[in-house]
C-alpha cells in the first residue's frame, strides 16, 4: 500500500503518539517503575519544537485527556499539565532549537519538571500527593534520554517528510 | 487566518487557546472531583482506551506464556507437591473451621445478631497495565456487566487489597490500600484498638497516623478491617505493624505497617459482595 505525503505525515504523528501512550502504561518490573520517563511528554515536546504550526496546545490537551483516561487519574489533570508544556515548548521553540544538545536536554528536563510540578499540585489539592522523592526521577530520566530520542524522532520526521 | 462558513477570521493565538483549554481542564477536574458527574463520560472514553490497554498488556501476556512454555517438568512436579501439601494443611484447618463457624453462628443466634461471615467472591483477572506513576491502582477484567459496583472491596488470599473506584462496562479500576488517597478503618487484632490505615503511595508500606504515645499498639500486631464505614466487611487482615517511632517532638506516633495482601504478585484478585452468600455455599466444603 502506498501512502501519499499527507497520509505518511498523519501516520507518523499518530504512530509516535500511540507508541508513547502504550509505553506509558506497559507494565515494567517493580524496581523499574520509578525510572519510567514521561514518554508522552517527551514526544509532545519534540513535535512542538519541530513543527509548532502543526502540533501545539490542542494536541497537548488531547494527549493529556487520553492519558487521564488510561491512568484513571482526575479527568483534566494531565490535560492541563500537557497543555501548559505544549504552550511553553511552542513559545520557546526558536531558542531551544538553537541550543546545543546537552542544553536542549536541560530545557526538556525543565519542561518535564513543570509538568510534574503541576500534576503534584493538583494531586496535593485533592489530598493524594505521593510522599517519595523518587517522584522526580522520571523527569531526570526524560532529560537524559532526550539526545537519543531526538535523533530517533528526527529520523522519523524526515522519513515522514514533515517539514 | 482560518475560514469558517465562508468568512475569514483570525486564528486564535496560542495564548488564547491555552487559556481556553486550561479553563476546560479545570472545570472538568472540579466536576470529576466534586460530584462524580463524569462517570458516564469516563466509562465511554474507557471503551476507546481499551485497545491501547490491550496492546500495552500484550508483552506481559506473551512473556507469561513463554515462561509457562519453558517451565520444566521438575518445576511442575515440585509445584504440584507443594500445592498438595498446602491443600492437606488447608483441608485440615477447614475441618475445624466448619465446627467453629457453626459454633459462632450458634453464639450469634444467642446474641440475636445476624452478622454473616461468608461473603460471595468472584475471581477477576488483572489487566496488566500501569496506573499513573506513583499512584497504586490496578485494572481488573470485570465491569458493570458482571455486577461490579463502586466501593466494592477487593481481596486476595492473604488480605484486603483495596476497593473499586471506577467501573466501566468490561473493566474496572481498583485503588489499592497503598495509594496515597486511600484510608481504611481497622482494629488491632491483639488489643482491639481502633485506627485508620492510610496509603503512602509507596509500593509496600502503609502508615497509621493519629495514634498518641499511650496507644496500645506493638510491632508485629495484625490489623484487621473493622467494618466501620460500611465499605469493607469486618475481620479481614489488612496489614502488620512493622515499625513504631516515638519522636517526643511530634504529637503522634509514626507507625508504618506492611500490607497483608500481596499487592504486587499474582494475576488474579477476588471481588467480594459482602453479606451475599454464594449459591453454592460460598466456598468448597
Amino acid at each position: 500500500m502506498r501512502l501519499g505525503p499527507d497520509g505518511r505525515r498523519r501516520l507518523t504523528f499518530v504512530g509516535t503518539f500511540a507508541i508513547a501512550l502504550i509505553l506509558a502504561i506497559t507494565p515494567f518490573p517493580k524496581w523499574a517503575e520509578a525510572f519510567r520517563p514521561d514518554w508522552v511528554g517527551l514526544v509532545l515536546i519534540y513535535w512542538c519544537l519541530a513543527v509548532p504550526e502543526r502540533v501545539s496546545v490542542g494536541t497537548g490537551w488531547l494527549l493529556g485527556m487520553l492519558q487521564d483516561v488510561l491512568y484513571g487519574s482526575l479527568l483534566g489533570s494531565n490535560a492541563l499539565a500537557k497543555t501548559l508544556v505544549a504552550y511553553l515548548a511552542v513559545r520557546l521553540h526558536l531558542q531551544i532549537r538553537m541550543f546545543p544538545r546537552w542544553q536542549q536536554a536541560a530545557a526538556v528536563f525543565a519542561l518535564l519538571t513543570v509538568n510534574q510540578l503541576l500534576v503534584l499540585w493538583i494531586r496535593g489539592t485533592i489530598g493524594q500527593e505521593p510522599e517519595t522523592f523518587s517522584y522526580w526521577t522520571p523527569s531526570v530520566v526524560g532529560g537524559l534520554l532526550w539526545p537519543w530520542l531526538f535523533v530517533i524522532l528526527r529520523d522519523l520526521r524526515r522519513r515522514g517528510s514533515i517539514a | 487566518m482560518i475560514n469558517i462558513f465562508g468568512r475569514s477570521i483570525r486564528a486564535p493565538s496560542s495564548l488564547t487557546r491555552l487559556i481556553f483549554l486550561a479553563a476546560i481542564s479545570v472545570s472538568l477536574m472540579m466536576l470529576d472531583h466534586r460530584g462524580h458527574h463524569l462517570e458516564k463520560i469516563r466509562a465511554g472514553l474507557n471503551v476507546l482506551a481499551y485497545p491501547i490497554q490491550l496492546v500495552a498488556a500484550a508483552p506481559a501476556y506473551v512473556g507469561g506464556a513463554v515462561a509457562d512454555f519453558f517451565t520444566t517438568r521438575g518445576t511442575l512436579r515440585a509445584d504440584n507437591e507443594k500445592l498438595l501439601a498446602e491443600r492437606q494443611m488447608l483441608l485440615a484447618k477447614l475441618q475445624q473451621f466448619d465446627a467453629l463457624e457453626a459454633e459462632n453462628e450458634r453464639l450469634r443466634r444467642m446474641l440475636g445478631s445476624a452478622a454473616q461471615i461468608a461473603d460471595k467472591a468472584v475471581a477477576a483477572d488483572l489487566v496488566e497495565v500501569s496506573a499513573e506513576p506513583f499512584t497504586r491502582k490496578v485494572v481488573v477484567a470485570k465491569g458493570s456487566q458482571d455486577g461490579v459496583y463502586l466501593g466494592q472491596p477487593v481481596i486476595d488470599a492473604n488480605g484486603i487489597m483495596g476497593q473499586v473506584t471506577q467501573v466501566a462496562f468490561n473493566v474496572s479500576r481498583v485503588t489499592l490500600i497503598t495509594d496515597a488517597g486511600h484510608a481504611i478503618p481497622v482494629l488491632d487484632n491483639r488489643s482491639g484498638l481502633r485506627a485508620l490505615v492510610f496509603g503512602t503511595g509507596d509500593q509496600d508500606t502503609v502508615k497509621i497516623p493519629y495514634l498518641t504515645a499511650n496507644a496500645d499498639v506493638k510491632e508485629g500486631d495484625l490489623l484487621v478491617s473493622s467494618g466501620m464505614g460500611g465499605t469493607f466487611p469486618p475481620g479481614y487482615p489488612v496489614a502488620q505493624v512493622s515499625k513504631i517511632v516515638n519522636d517526643p517532638n511530634e504529637s503522634f506516633l509514626a507507625i508504618t505497617a506492611i500490607p497483608a495482601a500481596h499487592l504486587n504478585h499474582g494475576k488474579q484478585v477476588l471481588l467480594i459482595w459482602p453479606g451475599h452468600l454464594a449459591k453454592d455455599g460460598g466456598r468448597a466444603k
